[in-house]
């Protein structure tokens, strides 16, 4: 996974809040058991009419949204099934990072394991937002904007890091925890 | 220091703290199913890696396997869907973990078999690539929904990466009023507080109402914290906990239980914890609700009317204009179901009003168990006999008709009364408009073909 540092890309704004992961991905779209090949399902209820023919009114089919690499949305985007397949769509599409007012949890931390910045900022900053945006995550800027990530989840993106073999640096510490566990809480390993 | 039930149990499992703000927090059961478990261990297997402790990871079949009575192994209600199935049943012998097979008399949804078969219990962490993983913090477990990567990871390393949330209490004072069930009081709630209400908040619900619900009806409460954003929800375990689970197969056994229940008495939240938010319900308030509009939070009282300025997407989506009366909404489907409200006291909720009633002409009711555990009890009562006879279809466990996943749904523009967790646009199936309510609520409104309250029918008696 490549890290995240600065990037500029052309953004669209998917309106409304609430916005699920089962809009993102629909789950009839989660065809093999894969994490590749599912951008095609992305939005896939809305994004198309019948038979895949691209559907004008969706913003992602807009003609000034080609190639776009930035998702805007509202409040609590991606709420819902933790499903991390609207992720892996969301990467296979193209899309590097997304600006909303607030996130589902599961789809923000899905975001972070996946390479894919996900940004919380005011409603007024999603509406300063243009067509073209930029987005400085070692500065923690936004069109200039200074937006807050936690230093954990920044670190993870910059650098691109698989978090598991991290973790596993730790594993003495796993070991110990685990050892001291088991005197005290014995009922818990069958 | 005063601390709260979240916190005890969070700092039992703390390991260590990680640069960042993180800490890296021990996970005691990794439970998975065939749609977002598959994934996780095929990509854990082609990375070289295997999990830390296999006896301590589960693994069903609910999510895309057929429901229909008579199905077989590899049998999926979505075309193409066995690949699913198939690929997860190699996958967990590969790994040597708990296989809960489609055909095993164990099977049924993730989280209503990790209770019945005692795999949930206070003080565990417990994760699970599914967002309602929430429901199992009924049992005073600490125990969230993830993504398949940190499933992945929570296997190959028996811990995850989290930043501590912040602590919401909610206290609901009073007792329910007959015919309210929990399912209307977490309806009350998020339509209270809103769809991102809890966001990223450990919940614990507390109070006289909540003390006197039995598991079935906390794991209904806890089972749509997700639906106002929550981390998680938690309630404190008390004696009906440990009756609950003693005997249960996976439950601690011997010295392990006596050990277990002493450990399992200090899950109580201090007497001055503070909170970071603090909601106070009084249970005298909450009517039988039904959602009306597209998130969970968009809920009235069956008395009520739907409000009178509409969002476009909720006019658009649902047809409605703003000011029905909820009564007056016909209903052409009727789903009993789901994680949500799929166990043996929602099924019997459901008989009290079906028993010696039909299904209204032109409704589609169809009803499917939480478990085989579930099915063979109601089917031990008559229960099944009683749905068939009112005109419902009697199905096998999953979770069915709660999303569409390709296969079988109900037409486009059809407004089903549904016992399930979510009313997303397109979440039963493409143009079908979903309305939450309790098991009851379903089975009368689909005697009726309208939205209906079981008082209505059951006059002084209500379920």
């Amino acid at each position: 996974m490549s890290g995240f540092t600065q990037h500029t890309g052309i953004a669209v704004h998917i309106q409304g809040d609430n916005i699920d992961t089962d809009q993102i991905i629909p789950s009839r779209e989660m065809k093999t058991v894969s994490k590749t090949g599912l951008g095609a399902g992305l939005f896939a209820g809305q994004r198309y009419l019948s038979g895949r023919t691209p559907n004008p009114d969706f913003p992602l089919n807009y003609e000034d949204a080609k190639g776009a690499t930035i998702l805007i949305g509202g409040k609590n985007f991606g709420c819902g099934s933790s499903r991390e397949h609207a992720v892996w769509a969301l990467v296979d599409y193209g899309i590097k990072a997304i600006v909303a007012e607030s996130f589902g949890e599961i789809f923000y931390n899905n975001c972070v394991r996946n390479g894919v910045l996900p940004i919380s900022v005011s409603r007024e900053t999603v509406d300063s937002l243009g067509q073209t945006v930029t987005i400085d995550l070692p500065a923690q800027t936004l069109d200039g904007h200074p937006f807050d990530i936690a230093a954990s989840d920044k670190h993870m993106l910059v650098k691109g890091l698989d978090p598991i073999a991290l973790t596993l640096d730790h594993v003495d510490a796993i070991n110990a925890w685990e050892t001291a566990d088991r005197q005290k809480r014995g009922w818990a390993y069958r | 220091m005063p601390s709260t039930v979240f916190d005890k149990i969070w700092a039992t499992h703390h390991v260590t703290d990680l640069p960042g703000g993180e800490s890296l927090i021990a996970i005691d059961r990794t439970f998975l199913h065939e749609r977002t478990g598959s994934v996780a261990l095929e990509s854990m297997q082609a990375a070289g890696r295997a999990p830390r402790r296999p006896d301590t990871v589960f693994v069903t079949m609910d999510h895309i396997v057929s429901t229909q009575p008579g199905r077989g192994a590899d049998d999926a209600r979505t075309p193409g869907g066995d690949v699913f199935i198939t690929a997860t049943r190699a996958a967990a012998k590969a790994a040597g973990i708990n296989l809960i097979d489609v055909l095993s008399p164990d099977q049924g949804i993730v989280h209503v078999i990790s209770p019945e078969l005692g795999i949930a219990q206070p003080g565990l962490t417990l994760v699970c690539p599914d967002s309602h993983t929430c429901s199992q913090g009924a049992l005073g477990a600490l125990a969230w929904g993830i993504g398949s990567t940190d499933a992945e990871h929570a296997m190959v390393t028996g811990t995850l990466r989290l930043s501590k949330p912040a602590q919401m209490r909610i206290r609901i004072d009073g007792q329910l009023s007959p015919g309210v069930t929990a399912k209307d009081v977490i309806l009350h709630i998020i339509a209270t507080l809103g769809a991102d209400g809890a966001k990223r908040c450990a919940v614990e619900f507390c109070g006289e109402a909540v003390e006197a619900m039995e598991i079935e009806a906390r794991l209904t409460l806890c089972n749509m914290a997700v639906e106002f954003a929550a981390f998680t929800a938690v309630i404190a375990p008390d004696q009906k906990t440990t009756d609950y689970l003693k005997g249960r197969r996976f439950a601690p056994k011997g010295d392990a239980w006596t050990n277990a229940l002493n450990d399992w008495a200090r899950l109580k939240t201090d007497a001055n914890a503070v909170f970071d938010f603090e909601h106070v319900f009084d249970a005298r308030e909450i009517k039988p609700t039904v959602s009306w509009g597209i998130s969970p939070a968009e809920a009235a009282p069956i008395g009520g009317h739907v409000p009178d300025t509409l969002s476009a997407s909720v006019r658009d989506y649902t047809g409605l204009t703003g000011g029905e009366a909820m009564r007056a909404l016909a209903v052409g489907g009727a789903f009993i179901g789901s994680c949500t409200n799929a166990r043996l006291s929602d099924l019997r909720a459901a008989a009290k009003v079906l028993q010696g009633r039909r299904v209204a002409d032109g409704v589609t009711a169809i009803i499917v168990p939480g478990s085989q555990a579930v099915r063979r009890a109601a089917e031990a009562e008559g229960l099944d006999a009683v749905f068939k006879a009112a005109g419902f279809d009697w199905q096998e466990p999953g979770c069915a008709f709660c999303f569409y996943a390709g296969g079988q749904t109900f037409p486009p523009g059809t407004r089903v009364i549904s016992s399930t967790n979510r009313n997303f646009k397109n979440r039963q199936g493409p143009g079908v408009i979903t309305h939450l309510a309790s098991p009851a609520v379903v089975a009368a409104s689909a005697v009726t073909g309208r939205i209906t309250d079981p008082a209505d029918l059951l006059g002084a008696d209500p379920v």
